[in-house]
């Protein structure tokens, strides 16, 4: 069993600066640490590998400097540890972003592909669906609990607002996971020590065979107009009583409202 | 203080740290209300193999030395001292295998004690005996090829937790004190069982328990070193732990000291930050200035245990003595300078000052400490004659 977890190394604090002129995320003089929903799929991972056997790779895109996040992944147990790293990759949205490790991981190959349901920087919950879409495989999103892994077929408990439902995926997969799923381990001496020697694969676009036009800010679609913080409102009414009497009073409002 | 670590000793103390603030710090009060064993917290320390760091590589450990345990233990310590017992008090039941044990007790135990698997106790108190081991009752009797065990050993750290024990027990009462000898028993042996567990004042996350041995019959080859070495073994297990309880010492003394400084900046009275009168920040002074004092010492005399230096008795009893006395005053302090707030089981420093007492009182009393080192000091006094 091959298991890819792909993990994001993000900037340690809430506020998150805004550069105004370029509308992207400043990460300059941030400590940086893993995206918390990443750990809970190296968790994972790891908890597969020991049910199930195999091997665990976790694959970050990043500057040179993400390789702290690798080790301490391997100070977690992690088999091996793969960096994509390259000028060309800068920039990036959701889209590159997730063109550039799915090449990534073409590239490593996978059975299990596990990301965290999001990163507490950009929020978008982007890149792990859209990584599954460059491949062609099923995904499954918002994973709570890994019931079964089997040789071919994986079992697994996805969140939804109302309780959780059962899904079971041919393989390959990817999940992307939320905090319910485990407890993420500490790491052990053992492994911190042989993190500080862990050789880091290292890959660039040229490696990957990645096509140029679509990587870093030149492959990205996506163009930031401006950030803001959405404006509460106020304007809502609540609507009591038995179920006929809110549909006929919804009905009302609507036609009111000219919706219909 | 810097106090020139190497980079894997600050790993593992880093290590331990967030081991402390992330397990241990959110359940302690629960952990002592209740008196449950910290069952989670051990794993948590097994994952982490904290539990190998003074056990050989050859044996699954790290193949570390006192002074990595002992900054393990104060992290600990700092958090929880209950917690920090258990995890010490298994290293103080691994020093008679470990310093006296034959190849084939260290292949067959250390391994699973490096690993967290199997927890250790050790046992050499007893009713009659506490300071003055010579009143040790229980007996070992060779019957063929097994020693058959008979005599009770009361408040043992770990007891009924742990699954391996090293006790001391008279083999030829006629020798004296050269008729002790030390055994290894593992729990499930019959005739072996456990009496009742104490409700103690503080540590009581961790578990103190009576060892009841009705004619347990052990195989011979679970004598540790020879017969009549009992004591011998005892006394240079004990040498080699006490840094360990002078490093809790320090741990719990730190915890009270941060706890003290945190409040003492958010009080206000008289319209200041009770931290801003000269009375509480002289108190704060001293507790810093006797916490690093009592640091100092211990780490120094983890790094002569370290050396290999042969006779450590009278260093190692100087670290435990003063480095507990001082923790005792510390952590008295730390809920004087809280006052009212820091007398409630709202705030940790009443844990604190209740779990530092014991640091006093085990491992050899205080007093006892003093009369080893008195003891070394007319020792060295001949010799210069």
């Amino acid at each position: 069993m091959k298991i890819v977890v792909c993990v994001k190394q993000v900037p340690d604090t809430a506020e998150v600066r805004i550069n105004p002129e370029t509308n992207t995320l400043v990460r300059d003089g941030v400590p940086s640490i893993i995206n918390p929903y990443d750990l809970h799929a190296v968790e994972a991972a790891l908890q597969i590998r020991e049910a199930a056997g195999g091997e665990v790779t976790t694959l970050t895109m990043g500057p040179p400097q993400a390789e702290n996040a690798l080790r301490e992944t391997v100070s977690m147990g992690v088999d091996r540890a793969v960096l994509l790293t390259d000028r060309l990759f800068a920039g990036s949205d959701t889209w590159a972003t997730a063109y550039t490790l799915y090449k990534g991981i073409e590239h490593l190959g996978a059975d299990i592909i596990l990301c965290g349901k999001q990163a507490i920087d950009g929020d978008t919950a982007q890149v792990g669906p859209e990584i599954a879409e460059f491949f062609g495989m099923p995904h499954i999103a918002y994973v709570r609990k890994i019931v079964e892994v089997g040789n071919d077929r994986i079992v697994v408990q996805r969140l939804m607002d109302d309780g959780f439902d059962v899904v079971e995926s041919s393989l390959p997969v990817l999940l992307t996971v939320v905090r319910e799923i485990n407890v993420p381990r500490l790491p052990s001496l053992k492994g911190k020590m042989a993190a500080k020697k862990a050789g880091i694969l290292k890959l660039s676009a040229a490696d990957l065979k990645a096509e140029e036009e679509n990587l870093g800010l030149k492959g990205s679609p996506t163009q930031v107009k401006n950030i803001f913080a959405p404006e509460a409102k106020a304007n809502r009414k609540v609507l009591s009583g038995s179920m006929e009497d809110n549909v006929a009073q919804l009905v009302n409002e609507l036609v009111e409202m000219k919706c219909i | 203080m810097d106090y020139f670590l190497t980079e894997e000793q600050v790993m593992i103390r880093d290590l331990a740290r967030q081991i402390a603030e992330e397990k241990i710090v959110p359940v302690r009060a629960e952990l002592d209300e209740t008196g449950e064993f910290p069952w989670d917290v051990m794993k948590t320390l097994a994952q982490s193999d904290l539990f190998g760091l003074f056990i050989p590589e050859e044996y699954g450990g790290l193949g570390k030395g006192c002074l990595e345990l002992t900054i393990a233990v104060e992290e600990l310590s700092r958090a929880c001292l209950g917690v920090s017992t258990t995890f010490a008090a298994n290293a103080l039941g691994t020093y008679p295998i470990l310093l006296f044990g034959s190849d084939e007790q260290k292949k067959k135990f250390l391994p699973d004690i490096a690993a967290g698997k199997r927890l250790v106790a050790f046992g050499l108190t007893e009713a009659n005996a506490g300071s003055d081991a010579g009143g040790t009752q229980t007996t070992a009797r060779l019957d063929g090829n097994e020693y058959v065990i008979n005599g009770t050993k009361q408040w043992i750290t770990n007891g009924g937790a742990a699954e391996v024990y090293t006790i001391i027990a008279i083999t030829d009462r006629s020798k004296g004190p050269r008729g002790a000898s030390a055994f290894v028993i593992e729990k499930g042996t019959p005739g072996f069982t456990f009496g009742k567990k104490e409700n103690k004042m503080g540590i009581r996350a961790s578990a103190t328990t009576e060892l009841i041995f009705d004619n347990c019959r052990i195989p011979k080859e679970n004598l540790i070193g020879k017969e009549g070495m009992g004591f011998v073994v005892a006394m240079k297990t004990l040498d080699n732990s006490r840094t360990g309880v002078g490093s809790q010492g320090v741990g719990v003394a730190q915890g009270a000291l941060d706890e003290a400084v945190k409040f003492a900046r958010q009080r206000v009275q008289f319209g200041h930050p009770v931290i801003t009168f000269q009375a509480v920040q002289h108190m704060l002074a001293d507790m810093a200035t006797s916490i690093e004092a009592a640091r100092a010492l211990v780490y120094a005399v983890s790094r002569l245990v370290d050396s290999g230096s042969k006779d450590i008795s009278k260093e190692s009893a100087m670290a435990k003595v003063f480095a507990t006395d001082m923790a005792m005053r510390v952590t008295t302090d730390a809920v004087q300078v809280m006052g009212g707030s820091g007398y409630m089981k709202e705030y940790p420093v009443e844990k604190m000052m209740r779990d530092a007492k014991i640091l006093q009182i085990y491992e050899g009393t205080n007093q006892i400490q003093r009369n080893v080192i008195g003891q070394a000091l007319i020792k060295e006094a001949a010799r210069l004659k």
